[in-house]
């Protein structure tokens, strides 16, 4: 089963929706021992940094999503979801899960608008089966202030341009993350979350 | 570069969908589900879904509205009309919908967009104001769906708004809105110009060129479009495909 961990903020239902239409079971984790049976884990996002992590902090989820990365378990980090795995944002000068190196920065000195609203391309800087389908600067709907700045390079496997050249998707071992919402990203989107549950990127 | 946004948007009565001119003179124009997927199909980048209910009792079936539209179309939806609390807004984004607009009750209650942005998300407060001319230069915000005016300048509460901490703000000219005569490209870039969030225009689209304007004069980020749609005197692949001869960037 696909576990969504639900906060009690943002769109966790639009995530459920789309796998569901892909034909897969899910359910929503609500208490930390709900994540035992996750045999996958997506963690939605939309909202707010201090907002997220506290909730996860103040229910044990940090522990318990740490504990099933370290055991193989899928990941997906969408949007907020993907901020919330590194170290710190500035977005409420908070520390995050602390899963992979990096921190979470503003948006800053760019001749655009912010939000970062709407959609934009995705272009590949290295191959994956996640990218199965889905053509090189295909679009894809993002909404964010902030972007993350992985130390790692080589987990970095896509970007778009606004204003700068930031990552967009990462990929980990078992862990993804998107700063884009697959799940709001039409058939783009819906072909990505089919190949995340596919495994083939994890061979 | 992030494209410009088409985005149809569906006035909605008691779980139906209607279009108003000039705010009144309602038609009944067809089911949200099948409305939205239509346009989700065509290629538009949103939906925006407008509460125009009158009673407690129509407005609860937006709920039910959204849901069942976030269930078969993936692409991101808001939802306006009628939301007055921190309460309604959870209720909403937890059935489905992406973004919130929220019109008069945040002139009443300004900290509906703190505490939205602060539990939501900015990105997720959408603040739509209905723009009034009362002098070149000049507009006065007003509510309750456009007929009570507020004394407040717009470009004012447009700042303000950005402040409280606003993702996106959902620009109508009153005047023009059901004139079909073009966008207020003036009230469009003094907006725009004054804030960095950004501005979705809307109100008097009546051909290309209106939505051309809107974007390279009025620097709208977005372009809200409901009758030159509903109606079908344009599609949105007629409006994209011009606007990328144009050299305008769009989600084809």
């Amino acid at each position: 089963m696909i576990g969504i961990i639900k906060y009690g903020i943002g769109n966790v239902f639009s995530v459920m929706a789309c796998i569901k239409r892909i034909g897969k079971d899910c359910f929503f984790i609500e208490k930390e021992k709900d994540i035992e049976k996750a045999k996958y884990i997506v963690l939605p996002g939309v909202g707010n940094f201090r907002e997220g992590i506290e909730f996860l902090n103040r229910n044990s989820f940090t522990e318990k999503i740490k504990e099933k990365i370290k055991n193989g378990v899928p990941f997906l980090g969408i949007c907020l979801g993907l901020q919330l795995l590194f170290e710190y944002s500035e977005e409420g000068n908070k520390k995050g899960m602390n899963i992979l190196n990096g921190k979470v920065l503003r948006f800053k000195n760019i001749n655009f608008k912010i939000p970062h609203m709407g959609w934009n391309k995705l272009k590949f800087f290295k191959n994956s089966p996640l990218l199965n389908g889905i053509s090189e600067n295909s679009y894809f709907y993002f909404a964010h202030s902030y972007y993350v700045l992985p130390e790692e390079n080589e987990i970095i496997y896509g970007r778009t341009e606004y204003g700068i050249n930031f990552p967009s998707l990462i990929i980990k071992e078992n862990i993804v993350g998107v700063q884009f919402h697959p799940e709001k990203s039409g058939e783009n989107g819906l072909k990505f979350i089919k190949n995340f549950l596919e495994k083939k990127w994890l061979q | 570069m992030v494209t410009v946004r088409i985005i149809p948007c569906l006035d909605v009565k008691d779980g139906k969908v209607v279009k108003g001119v000039h705010f009144e003179n309602l038609k009944i124009a067809g089911d949200p589900v099948e409305n939205a997927s239509f346009y989700s199909k065509e290629g538009a980048d949103e939906i925006v879904f407008l509460d125009i209910s009158a009673t407690i009792e129509g407005r609860k079936t937006m709920v039910d509205v959204v849901k069942k539209v976030a269930e078969v179309v993936f692409i991101p939806l808001t939802v306006g009309g009628g939301i007055n609390s921190i309460e309604d807004i959870e209720k909403l984004l937890s059935n489905g919908a992406d973004k919130i607009s929220i019109n008069t009750s945040a002139v009443k209650n300004p900290k509906i967009i703190e505490e939205g942005a602060k539990k939501f998300g900015s990105q997720c407060i959408v603040i739509a104001i209905d723009a009034k001319k009362i002098k070149e230069g000049k507009w006065e915000v007003y509510i309750e769906s456009g007929k009570k005016p507020t004394g407040i300048d717009v470009i004012e509460w447009a700042k303000k708004v950005e402040d409280l901490g606003a993702g996106e703000i959902l620009l109508t000219s009153i005047d023009k809105d059901g004139t079909q005569d073009g966008y207020d490209i003036e009230l469009t870039k003094s907006v725009s110009e004054n804030v960095n969030i950004p501005v979705i225009a809307s109100g008097g689209a009546g051909k290309l060129q209106h939505l051309y304007d809107a974007i390279v004069y009025g620097k709208a980020s977005a372009i809200l479009i409901a009758s030159l749609l509903h109606f079908r005197i344009l599609t949105i692949s007629q409006i994209k495909s011009y606007l990328k001869e144009k050299g305008i960037e769009v989600r084809l």
